[in-house]
């Protein structure tokens, strides 16, 4: 089903000062395409977790409309509009047994929709093993590992066939490892099963990975829409840049004149933008280590961790991390000159954004 | 561990085992003897056998009798009806945000007052003088319905205050252990059960009732422990003298038996307190066994 | 379209019907409670003559007096009742602390030969019923001929074996390592007891003592048993004994105005500890 939210905006009075009025969301608009992975991402209290209680109506908008497909929800109670959800603590009913958990929302169907036991059963078995938990039926969710409690809460949202389903947080209570094989499983099952679903996750990496689109989210506005890797390659903002991408990207402080770009002192090259104050983006995988490079850095160490190189080093100019981290082939040969070290940028690696208003330039 | 550190460690714990040995371990050990000894005289503490007749004076005592069939209607009208009422309480404090905090001291207001006082308000509240019918009398012209003397009338007039002055004490004690075993069921349970459409009363049936049962049961067990052990309420209401009003409990029998105008038989007192014991002791393994099935302990 | 307009409007309308509901059912329970206080206060404001020539009581009075408050202290010795009740209240309260304070520490920090033998023993005894142990106790404090007198009432009362495992669990979520420390330094186990861990479970000392206050200034039965020279009772004894007597005649508003002096001060004491109070409740008190 495609989900469409319209100039949603979600506004409560503050906890902590009741004259203080926070905006949760604030004038969000995008337009969900029907079956895809969508990743809400962005820094806590972005208000991720707000819009998708807004999307599963938990909470009501205080402006705007949602639809799904052409039927508005905006106002719609939600055990009306037909979504599956996954909490952060999965929420299973800890005395309940698998099966239990998994049929407890068939159970409420009312009058003609009501099922049999049997077809229940069928049902929560169909689903149980789709998500690969049909031989744990009997046990008690206290008898589970992580994983498991996590594919139970996905088979209970989805057993009666949602039109949306939504995961809030769904790996951040698992290890680094079942988290990799989890995320795999949940694309896995997305796919088979064609539902709509959209994901909030504060780990960049984990909506990169999985996603068919990210939206990136920062103090309840709406940073950028796109799929992960066009939104990684042209940011729309110094946000979305700095938010993307392990290592992150190194900020300069730069400016640009006769359009020509330089970093503190150094002209590192040529851009056809007007004289102005800008921030400089650079991805750790932009340098090039080169003896005549444009950009003069102090050499600190180097770091090989697996398959990559990092030459860290110093400039005064940078602003984002006391280090500069970049990321460069074995191959490049380290100039290594009396602790300095010179570099080229790679242009389609290096973003200037408008010190103003931090939009990409 | 040496000498020393033993000698100190009961040093420290010394005054607190004289208490409990003088004032808890000794009594019950006497209790027993007590409770054995036939025909034992107050004054000059000589006994005559060693048997069963103060069980048996006991059981056939019609004011025992009395007392206990007192005791066992109120246990049965107000344990239910008390713990029902708490928890309707709480699940109405619980799903209100504004105010929580000022209904919840003023329902837990109950329990610092001192039951004989608040017993006497009561007490005229219901009672019939020949100056006034008394206010709850009033309310019942009203509706229609005749006066009723609740203090000094009909059996069941004067049960039904008793009851409802024992709600009134015990109610703040269940409806705060209620309240914080409500408030401590994690909201996403009801989040994930809303979106999944349940409704209101499957959501309390299937979700809350077993999520609380350890607490409901706790207070289900202490509930009959302290209802089988009423006495000072009934006092404030009906005096002293309740053999007389025929509104005695086991306990006002024990205490009748050892001291006051029918006092001075500790044999007879302590018989009927080890059967009230017992009596307890069998409710409170009937109520485990049956939480064994039924409560879900996490 | 208009199926889900109808769903809105008729999800609005059973919750606010819901709220209706909900506060009508506190709001009358909290009348339920309230309403006895509230008539004891009036009606202790009530002159004597006022009150009786009421045949269908008011529900205020225009014409307050004080003149049963006059009567309660002066006509019975309500005074000396009070004096008596916080003498009781005040040295059970302190024997108690001191006594739990030290088997506390005995049990959560010590080591000696029979500690567990002995805790568990306390704790099968949390489950004996005063009222088993009462007959004795009243046979042991008549033979040592301490009826009426303080020692009589307060000795008896003093064990409470709860609250000895209440700050026991507390004492034991000090970390060892504090302990440990202080032993290096050389600190006595009585200047750790006094200086360390007494500050830091403040707050459970707190509760017990507002605990043990609550339930002496209540105690009833006890009290009852051991004295019959007014010159010892206590509120509760005073307060059934005017019931008894009635002020010579059914002085009813006098008969209250005792009623509001003997409630108001644990009333006090709850509005400003009423935090502390619920949740030392909650965590293990008992009544009924």
């Amino acid at each position: 089903m495609k989900i469409v939210l319209d100039h949603l905006t979600k506004q409560f009075i503050s906890r902590h000062n009741k004259n203080e009025i926070v905006t949760a969301v604030n004038d969000f608009s995008f337009e969900i395409p029907d079956g895809k992975l969508i990743g809400l991402l962005g820094p806590s209290g972005c208000g991720k977790s707000t819009t998708l209680n807004l999307i599963c109506g938990l909470e009501q908008a205080t402006e705007g409309k949602i639809y799904f497909g052409d039927l508005d929800v905006t106002n719609l109670p939600p055990e009306n509009r037909g979504v599956g959800m996954v909490f952060q603590n999965y929420a299973l009913y800890p005395h309940l047994t698998v099966r239990e958990n998994i049929v407890f929302p068939l159970e409420n169907f009312k009058g003609e929709n009501r099922l049999s036991r049997q077809e229940m059963d069928d049902k929560a078995l169909e689903v149980a093993k789709l998500v690969q938990i049909d031989q744990l039926m009997e046990r008690r969710p206290s008898e589970l590992s992580g994983g498991q409690q996590q594919r139970v809460a996905i088979a209970r949202a989805l057993v009666k066939t949602p039109g949306v389903l939504l995961l809030d947080e769904p790996l951040s209570n698992l290890d680094a490892r079942l988290r990799l094989q989890t995320r795999e499983q949940i694309r896995r099952i997305q796919k088979e099963t064609g539902i709509t679903t959209i994901f909030v996750t504060h780990d960049q990496e984990e909506a990169m990975s999985i996603s068919d689109y990210i939206v990136l989210m920062k103090d309840g506005l709406m940073q950028q829409m796109g799929k992960p890797q066009e939104v990684y390659d042209n940011p729309d903002n110094l946000f979305v840049a700095k938010f993307l991408g392990t290592p992150a990207i190194n900020v300069f402080e730069g400016k640009v004149v006769d359009h020509k770009l330089y970093i503190g002192e150094d002209y590192v090259m040529d851009k056809d933008i007007d004289d102005q104050e800008v921030y400089v983006g650079v991805r750790p995988e932009g340098f090039i280590p080169s003896k005549d490079g444009k950009l003069i850095c102090k050499y600190d160490r180097m770091e090989t961790t697996g398959r990559d190189t990092s030459v860290i080093c110093h400039n005064d100019y940078c602003i984002s991390d006391e280090d500069i981290r970049t990321i460069i082939d074995d191959d490049d040969p380290i100039e290594n000159d009396n602790g300095i070290i010179r570099f080229n940028l790679k242009p389609h690696k290096t973003y200037i954004f408008s010190k103003e208003d931090e939009k990409v330039l | 561990m040496n000498n020393k550190n033993n000698l100190k460690g009961w040093l420290y714990l010394l005054p607190a085992l004289i208490f409990i040995g003088v004032f808890m371990v000794y009594p019950l050990i006497d209790v027993l003897i007590y409770s054995f000894e036939e025909s034992y005289n107050f004054a000059s503490q000589t006994y005559e056998g060693v048997g069963l007749y103060n069980y048996s004076y006991v059981l056939h005592d019609t004011y025992f009798l009395q007392a206990l069939k007192n005791t066992f209607i109120l246990v049965i009208i107000t344990v239910p009806l008390s713990t029902g009422i708490a928890l309707l309480i709480s699940l109405a404090l619980n799903s209100i945000d504004k105010l929580k905090d000022l209904f919840q001291t003023i329902f837990f207001l109950p329990y610092v007052t001192n039951t004989l006082a608040v017993g006497l308000v009561f007490m005229i509240l219901f009672k019939k003088t020949a100056y006034s019918d008394g206010l709850v009398n009033l309310l019942l012209n009203t509706v229609g319905l005749s006066s009723i003397d609740f203090i000094e009338g009909p059996y069941w007039a004067k049960m039904f205050v008793l009851c409802f002055y024992t709600i009134w004490i015990v109610l703040p004690f269940k409806i705060l252990i209620l309240t914080s075993a409500l408030a401590s069921v994690n909201k996403d349970y009801y989040n994930v059960a809303r979106i999944d459409g349940t409704s209101k009363f499957r959501m309390f049936y299937k979700i809350t009732l077993p999520m609380i049962s350890p607490s409901l049961f706790y207070l289900i067990i202490t509930g009959f422990i302290g209802a089988f052990k009423a006495y000072s309420d009934v006092v404030a209401l009906f005096g002293i003298d309740l053999n007389a009003a025929g509104m005695n409990t086991i306990v006002g029998y024990v205490y009748d038996m050892l001291y006051g105008n029918s006092g001075g038989y500790p044999s007879f007192a302590s018989a009927a307190a080890l059967i009230l014991f017992a009596i307890v002791l069998t409710i409170t393994v009937i109520n485990l066994l049956v939480s064994r099935k039924n409560v879900h302990y996490q | 379209m208009d199926k889900i307009k109808q769903l809105e409007r008729e999800s609005k309308r059973k919750n606010t019907i819901w709220m209706i509901c909900i506060f009508a059912l506190l709001i009358i329970w909290a009348i339920i409670v309230l309403f006895p206080f509230y008539w004891m206060i009036l009606s202790s404001i009530k002159s004597y003559a006022a009150y009786n020539s009421e045949y269908i009581p008011k529900f205020f009075t225009l014409n307050p007096t004080l003149e049963n408050y006059v009567l309660a202290f002066t006509s019975v010795p309500l005074a000396k009742y009070f004096l008596n009740t916080i003498i009781f209240t005040v040295i059970t309260t302190l024997i108690m602390v001191v006594v739990v304070i030290l088997s506390a520490f005995a049990f959560s920090r010590l080591e000696f030969k029979g500690k567990n033998l002995v805790f568990t023993i306390f704790l099968s005894l949390m489950m004996i019923p005063n009222e088993l142990v009462i007959i004795t106790n009243f046979v042991t404090i008549t033979n040592a001929g301490l009826r009426n007198s303080f020692a009589g009432l307060i000795l008896p009362s003093i064990t409470s074996i709860f609250y000895i495992y209440l700050l026991k669990e507390n004492f034991e979520q000090i970390p060892d390592e504090l302990y440990k420390a202080a032993k290096v330094d050389g600190t006595s186990d009585f200047k750790y007891l006094w200086k360390v861990m007494i500050p830091i479970c403040k707050p459970t000392i707190v509760t017990v003592l507002i605990l043990k206050v609550i339930e002496c200034w209540n105690s009833y039965v006890w009290p009852r048993l051991i004295t019959d020279d007014e010159n010892y009772y206590l509120l509760s004894n005073g307060i059934q004994t005017i019931r008894e007597s009635g002020f010579g005649r059914e002085n009813i508003p006098a008969m209250m105005a005792a009623v509001v002096v003997i409630s108001v001060p644990l009333i006090i004491l709850f509005l400003i500890f009423h935090k502390k109070i619920m949740e030392g409740v909650s965590r293990g008190g008992t009544k009924g």
